[in-house]
């Protein structure tokens, strides 16, 4: 590439550009993190400080302490990894009949599903409670699970079908040639072959069963069957203003995604351009 | 007839019975997608023309459009689309353009590329939760850093903003999350859109004497015209269905229920006020609004690209 003059300084300015917008997106976090470590008075102290005063981990301990958090914490671990591996296994199921399989039906049935991707979940919000009431999954976990699952089958079906159409059909003969069945295929080729594709999935709805709180907030009321982002948000209303105690609480909450994240980014960044870009 | 003569035809059950492994395939997936979300979909859409009763399902009485009429006669119904639509109005173009400019600044030669991808990503991922507790304490109005950097940095005001109590101003904290949160999401769709554009493109530029500002807006803007409009179109959506942030930050609504955005209205009259008639109603109508708007942006925004 050519470099002109004009495009050495543009660079200079971009990184000075980039940094400050860093900044600005990580502040928050870092005051989250900052705010964690203070103790109740000094979380009103004017002017504010980036750096806490006496740093204390009583927040942490009250927090971990407190009458049903880590109960949520595992509740949320339980519903994230649950809702996960439900849905890696059906979608790629669903996603390996599209791909593959023909049968009366399909294109019918493959629209419908795209639905999914179009209705906004809020909007379900009403009828899947009175569905779930007389299923008996309200104040369960299993209820939280079973939409999470719907919720996000229509995009990782779609996403999955992407992949397992990239994979070349020559390997599949020669497994059928060598007397294998199309179980043997799925298994042994397409699957291995599509692990950045699961990988993807995995992120995408462990992160998104882990975050969600409109659903939760309504199906569950029991406060030991609480997920995180409820039981989080009800310690606000609780504690009004107890901001150090509420921060340690957002923190524990926030760390695993951002570590997920950050192992898997590269996965999950193509996984985002893949589901953006159609 | 043509149609049941197929029906009884013997190839096509075979052809039926033949496809069970691909039926048995789709059936956990189809189970649970018509349980929740189609099946739902259409429930929902029964109980906005009903006085739905929630003890006695048996006893709702049909009424026809009388839930509509009523959302759209409720004051607060249209306070709460104001809201919302104002709302979509400042985050699209707000998360666009930032999101933008950071992807420009990334697609080039530049250190730690890897690193600020992540960085601005992070809020992405983090739950609304989380990050509308964060701007609750930032815009507070005893130990709040916004309030410290106005009033006691800068000096633009003389006494601390009450942001989180007045219906009007807490909008701002509400537009500037929205934004803060959504940058990275399109910053990564955009830089990967950028990064589709042939090179020898810019190269030409460069040789024709074109400074960077024309080649941005004679060359990447019309390049990537299809993924701003499908952009425009998603955030747009997202926009309208801004729900958790509102309920939280405004206490659902509060004060007086001038602060609500159409999803925490519906959420406060189907289960505080038990109207689950009026709130499908309203959920219908959004769905609507949601539709019509999307395709009036794609008609609007995508004309042919010439390479």
């Amino acid at each position: 590439m050519l470099t002109t003059k004009e495009e050495r300084i543009f660079r200079n300015i971009s990184y000075i550009l980039l940094i400050c917008g860093v900044v600005i997106t990580l502040v928050p976090f870092i005051y989250m993190i900052s705010a964690s470590f203070k103790s109740q008075i000094y979380t009103f102290e004017y002017p504010p400080r980036l750096i806490p005063r006496d740093p204390t981990l009583e927040n942490y301990i009250k927090a971990l302490g407190k009458d049903l958090f880590g109960r949520n914490l595992l509740n949320s671990f339980f519903v994230a990894t649950a809702t996960t591996i439900s849905t890696v296994f059906i979608s790629s199921l669903m996603a390996y009949a599209f791909s593959r399989m023909q049968f009366p039906g399909k294109e019918v049935f493959f629209y419908i599903l795209l639905l999914g991707m179009m209705i906004p979940p809020v909007m379900l919000i009403i009828p899947q409670f009175i569905i779930a009431k007389n299923l008996h999954l309200l104040d369960s976990l299993w209820g939280l699970i079973v939409v999470y699952v719907s919720v996000t089958l229509s995009m990782q079906t779609f996403l999955l079908r992407g992949f397992f159409e990239t994979i070349p059909r020559e390997l599949e003969e020669a497994v059928l040639v060598d007397g294998g069945t199309r179980w043997d295929i799925f298994r042994k080729i397409i699957l291995p072959l599509s692990k950045p594709g699961l990988a993807v999935v995995a992120i995408f709805t462990f992160l998104y069963a882990w975050d969600e709180f409109p659903w939760a907030h309504v199906a569950i009321r029991e406060g030991s069957r609480r997920t995180l982002p409820v039981a989080i948000a009800l310690f606000q209303s609780q504690y009004l203003t107890q901001w150090g105690l509420l921060f340690s609480a957002t923190t524990v909450a926030s760390i695993p995604v951002i570590i997920v994240f950050v192992i898997f980014q590269r996965y999950f960044i193509q996984g985002v351009v893949t589901s953006g870009l159609k | 007839m043509e149609v049941k003569n197929k029906i009884l035809d013997k190839s096509f059950l075979k052809k039926i019975l033949s496809s069970k492994g691909a039926y048995l395939l789709l059936l956990p997936g189809m189970g649970l997608f018509f349980t929740f979300i189609l099946f739902p979909l259409i429930y929902s859409l029964r109980m906005s023309f009903y006085k739905w009763n929630i003890v006695d399902i048996g006893a709702s009485k049909f009424i026809g459009f009388s839930n509509y009429v009523r959302v759209i006669n409720d004051p607060i119904f249209i306070r709460a689309t104001l809201n919302t639509i104002v709302y979509t109005l400042i985050t699209v173009p707000g998360q666009i353009l930032f999101a933008l400019v950071v992807a420009i600044l990334l697609n080039q030669k530049i250190k730690g590329r890897t690193f600020f991808r992540v960085a601005y990503y992070i809020p992405v991922i983090t739950s609304w939760v989380v990050v509308t507790f964060l701007f609750e304490y930032f815009f507070g109005s005893q130990a709040g850093l916004v309030n410290f950097i106005l009033k006691d940095m800068l000096h633009l005001v003389d006494k601390k903003i009450m942001w989180l109590t007045d219906p009007i101003l807490v909008m701002i904290p509400l537009n500037l999350l929205g934004i803060w949160k959504g940058v990275g999401w399109s910053a990564i769709i955009l830089l990967a859109a950028l990064q589709n554009i042939p090179l020898d493109l810019y190269e030409a530029a460069t040789i024709d004497g074109a400074g960077i500002w024309h080649k941005i807006t004679k060359i990447t803007l019309p390049l990537i015209r299809p993924t701003l409009v499908f952009l425009v179109v998603v955030l747009v959506i997202g926009g309208f269905n801004v729900y958790v942030s509102g309920l939280l930050m405004t206490k659902g609504g509060n004060p007086l229920d001038l602060s609500h955005f159409i999803l925490t209205l519906m959420y406060k009259k189907t289960f505080t006020n038990l109207d689950f008639g009026y709130g499908s109603a309203i959920s219908y109508l959004l769905a609507a609004f949601i539709f019509m708007v999307s395709v009036i942006e794609i008609k609007l925004l995508r004309r042919k690209v010439e390479y």
